[in-house]
């Protein structure tokens, strides 16, 4: 969230071609972890109209509809980054987008699909699928949204934090398992 | 650390400081001979181990271009890795899961049990079991398997719950958290597992077993170890009478640089092992070192691997705990009413949020493939550890139209799957499905095969040298100071998870080398 609120302004200065912007959704896994209640992300390689375009292919290929768009504009953010350093990218892309048309982000969730199943074995699809995996399941927003706790070395492991708090199954045999420390 | 002259004669070079290169470099140097270790990586340690999943995997892989071909599902998902293995000191056993298991009597005498099978170039290991279980007992002591020796097993972890109660419902009997190289407790001057789930990002207790914090620091400890890191070694060299005598490699600065060498020893995990060997061609050997039988890179093996999620409509949290602790073993039997010859493991897996669409699930995108993502919480996870069946076209070549970042061409990896292959997966996911239906799984899904990490067979031993590449001691039969380290010398790739094995023939192959050098035979 850092990264998508401060840093992005910070770097307004800059030429900027286009913003992203959004409510964070009261009451989602979001509000609690993000620093504000809007959000935004410039852009530099695409138009806000190709980017609203963009999100709604990231939202196609993964849609998980309580997730917020916050999640979603991270991975605009990287493909954006990457069309910045790249004209061959930012050509593909591009290209890939005026095929698609101005009315797919208006389009119905079927009909989206239905492009985009057109259009799969693409280099333009398969780049956006495999940055929207790559992105969208990394960040804080998708860990709280998922219920993924992530790394916990810092936090002393899972040992005394629920790795063993199934109960809805019997346990496990004594033999077949090992000592558990006391408190664990 | 000793500081080992690049005219000196007398040195042991070792390509590679994973399970083979390290643990071999550490009994060489505690016998007192000179050793010069060659690593391509760089070296971090539980305190520079990267805990962003993304970071740890470009921190720790191997990512110099490979190419791939053949008709095995990697090809398709995986275009551009086709294995998975790491580049740093410690080589693959920073990143590795830490099961250890040892193959089963038989299965070392593969031809002899399963017969002819067509479209396999199935040989018998060189070496008893009785005789590999002495090497099996020293590597259990070092690396602290859970189960044996009285070291307990781990503790059960939720994911292990899961599988527990499915595979006890369908009657499996042989089903525990594993024989593990992680600690129970403190053991060796390491830490006990503290159930972080982070096993492939690099074990930031330092519990699970790798040469990085053990045989490494010891060798160096002996005073006898050149440790060279990001050294990558791009050719052998030989003298007139066809013994090997020098290596030549690119340092961290790109120079060029030439060690001489009284023996070399390569472990540079199963596809660069035979691509040095191949890349080292020379007028005396036109088709590569060792390879006049035209065995190096063949066999190729790489098991049968693949996940298994079910999905239940309560939690598991999958990811808290050690990443693979669990097995079943009641399949590791040779049975071929089912269908097909070797065994196969059913093991405990999980994969951290932003791996699983990456590497754990089918092909998709779409409401199918969110609503398994949907599902995070309550996903239990298993993957198939089985018995591959060797092929001589499976196999490591040059590609010459690709090269790497040295302008030396890149391996390619072929491979086509056998019947024996899929008949083995089938069954296994067939099992595996079973066990998480037995429990009330809402739904499974079979995941895919990823980039392979049980790289072997590559550079195999075997009696006779037509049929491999080297001795039972891991010796080149065509070059006698010429040893390969590592899982490509296996002749068979089992069940079982292959490290356990690497380090046992590792640590006999280190008393053979002592052996003969004081013998003046090498």
């Amino acid at each position: 969230m850092d990264r998508l609120v401060t840093l992005n302004r910070r770097e307004l200065l800059k030429t900027t071609t286009g913003l992203l912007t959004g409510w964070v959704i009261a009451g989602s896994p979001l509000a609690l972890i993000a620093p504000a209640p809007a959000w935004a992300v410039d852009l530099t390689a695409f138009t806000s109209a190709e980017g609203t375009t963009l999100m709604s292919i990231a939202r196609t290929i993964a849609p998980h509809d309580k997730l917020d768009d916050a999640a979603y504009a991270l991975v605009i953010q990287a493909v954006d980054g990457d069309a910045a350093k790249d004209p061959n990218t930012r050509k593909m892309i591009g290209e890939g987008l005026a095929a698609l048309g101005a009315g797919f982000a208006a389009s119905s969730e079927s009909e989206r699909v239905e492009a985009l199943k057109k259009i799969e074995s693409s280099a333009f699809f398969q780049t956006m699928r495999l940055k929207t995996l790559q992105v969208l399941y990394s960040s804080p927003i998708a860990y709280a949204y998922f219920g993924y706790e992530g790394e916990a070395f810092s936090k002393g492991g899972y040992l005394f934090r629920g790795f063993n708090d199934l109960r809805w199954l019997p346990e496990v045999a004594a033999e077949d398992s090992g000592p558990l420390p006391a408190g664990a | 650390m000793a500081r080992i002259e690049f005219q000196d004669q007398s040195a042991v070079v070792i390509i590679g400081s994973g399970a083979g290169g390290g643990t071999l470099a550490h009994e060489l140097t505690r016998r007192g001979m000179k050793v010069v270790v060659l690593e391509a990586g760089k070296r971090q340690s539980t305190a520079t181990f990267s805990q962003v999943p993304g970071e740890a995997f470009l921190q720790l892989t191997w990512l110099d271009a490979r190419t791939q071909s053949g008709d095995w599902g990697v090809t398709k998902n995986f275009p551009t890795l086709p294995v998975w293995h790491c580049k740093t000191v410690g080589g693959t056993t920073v990143h590795w899961t830490a099961a250890t298991p040892r193959f089963e009597p038989w299965e070392l005498r593969a031809r002899s049990t399963y017969g002819k099978v067509p479209g396999t170039s199935l040989i018998d290991w060189p070496i008893s079991h009785e005789e590999l279980k002495t090497y099996y007992l020293l590597a259990e002591r070092r690396l602290g398997v859970t189960r044996r020796n009285d070291v307990p097993g781990l503790p059960a972890s939720n994911n292990f719950k899961v599988m527990y109660a499915g595979a006890k419902k369908l009657g499996y009997k042989r089903v525990h958290t594993g024989h593990m190289a992680i600690n129970s407790r403190a053991n060796d001057g390491r830490g006990m597992c503290i159930q972080q789930g982070f096993c492939v990002q690099g074990c930031k207790m330092g519990a699970k077993w790798s040469t990085l914090y053990t045989d490494i620091p010891r060798a160096e400890a002996t005073g006898n170890l050149d440790l060279r890191i990001e050294c990558m070694a791009t050719r052998i060299e030989h003298d007139a009478g066809g013994r090997v005598n020098a290596v030549i490699y690119r340092d961290g600065k790109g120079r060029e640089q030439r060690q001489k060498a009284r023996i070399v020893c390569i472990a540079g995990n199963g596809i660069e092992t035979p691509r040095l060997l191949l890349l080292s061609d020379s007028s005396k050997f036109p088709h590569g070192l060792a390879n006049s039988a035209g065995q190096v890179g063949r066999n190729y093996c790489h098991q049968i691997i693949g996940f298994v999620w079910g999905i239940f409509d309560k939690p598991v949290y999958s990811w808290r705990g050690a990443t693979l602790a669990g097995v079943i073993e009641d399949e590791v039997k040779n049975d071929p009413s089912r269908g097909f010859v070797g065994g196969y493991r059913m093991e405990l897996v999980t994969l951290d949020l932003p791996t699983l669409p990456l590497v754990g699930l089918p092909y998709g995108w779409g409401r199918d493939f969110a609503s398994i993502m949907e599902n995070y919480r309550n996903l239990a996870g298993m993957i198939i550890n089985g018995e591959d069946m060797p092929r001589a076209e499976n196999r490591i070549t040059l590609n010459r139209d690709v090269k790497d970042a040295y302008g030396l061409p890149v391996a390619n990896v072929h491979v086509d799957e056998h019947a024996n292959d899929q008949a083995m997966r089938k069954h296994a996911q067939s099992q595996m499905s079973r066990v998480y239906d037995s429990i009330g799984a809402k739904r499974v899904v079979l995941g895919p095969t990823p980039p392979a990490t049980h790289n072997t067979c590559s550079a195999r031993m075997s009696a006779d040298p037509r049929e491999g590449v080297t001795n039972a001691w891991g010796q080149t039969h065509d070059i006698k100071n010429l040893f390969i380290s590592d899982g490509s010398a296996m002749t068979t790739s089992g069940s079982a998870n292959p490290t356990l094995t690497i380090v046992a023939l590792a640590l006999r192959q280190a008393e053979y080398v002592s052996r003969e050098m004081k013998a003046h035979k090498i």
